[in-house]
């Protein structure tokens, strides 16, 4: 086996155990795996939600998502790097996206880890509708995500 | 002439009852075919499409690529506008 970029769109489930087992037996030589797991919250700006529905752009999805691997690779040293981000219906407390990074030691594969996710808040087209006890609605974009993407330029 | 696909997602795909349209630009004197000129032919549809087109509030990818308001745009271009992502 050796280091790999998965980037993968789908609309159903993924299994944790099973990821992180490919990430693992991707290579002997790194000694850090980082992991990172969204979920589908039962609240959001204080109404309750029921379930969300996740659009995306899919031509240009899995191209902004490769992209946002390789500027990770060009500031860390990185193993494998995978990126699973779900769409259409999901009830709450469903797994929404995963990302997982292998480097020989930990910073690297946190670090990258986190710009990953920041950068695909940012710049991955996914839109989220939820279903609330007040009706539908589309999320909007978060100033703070905003900001946490300016931080790593 | 330039011939433009034009999709449109989240949102502002529903408040303008309009997923995908083809758009035909013709070539104004020496006035370049940018996205802001496309950007002010849609908004003069209506108040919907001038208020959820605004600059700001939609985002532009030109190719799959989010761009700015200043790219020229090319025969056969694929423009999407969309409200800032909230994937993740």
């Amino acid at each position: 086996m050796s280091h790999f970029t998965q980037i993968v769109v789908q609309a159903q489930d993924f299994d944790l155990a099973h990821e992180y087992q490919k990430l693992r037996n991707s290579n002997d030589s790194d000694g850090a795996l980082v992991t990172f797991v969204g979920l589908v919250r039962d609240t959001n700006l204080q109404q309750s939600v029921s379930s969300l529905y996740l659009e995306h752009y899919p031509a240009m999805t899995e191209k902004v998502l490769n992209k946002i691997v390789e500027k990770a690779r060009t500031k860390w040293l990185l193993g494998s790097v995978s990126i699973i981000h779900r769409v259409g219906r999901l009830d709450v407390s469903e797994q929404i996206v995963f990302v997982g990074v292998t480097s020989q030691h930990r910073q690297s594969a946190y670090h990258a880890n986190e710009f990953i996710m920041d950068y695909l808040k940012t710049q991955a087209p996914f839109w989220k509708k939820e279903t609330t006890t007040q009706g539908d609605k589309w999320i909007e974009a978060k100033a703070s995500d905003r900001k946490k993407f300016k931080d790593w330029s | 002439m330039v011939m433009l696909k034009v999709l449109f997602f989240g949102q502002l795909k529903e408040v303008i009852k309009t997923e995908c349209l083809n758009i035909e630009i013709i070539q104004n004197g020496k006035q370049l075919n940018t996205v802001a000129k496309l950007r002010s032919i849609l908004q003069a549809k209506d108040n919907t499409w001038e208020e959820y087109l605004a600059y700001g509030k939609a985002l532009v990818a030109v190719n799959q690529e989010m761009t700015s308001d200043d790219t020229v745009l090319c025969d056969a271009d694929e423009v999407a506008f969309f409200p800032p992502v909230t994937g993740g």
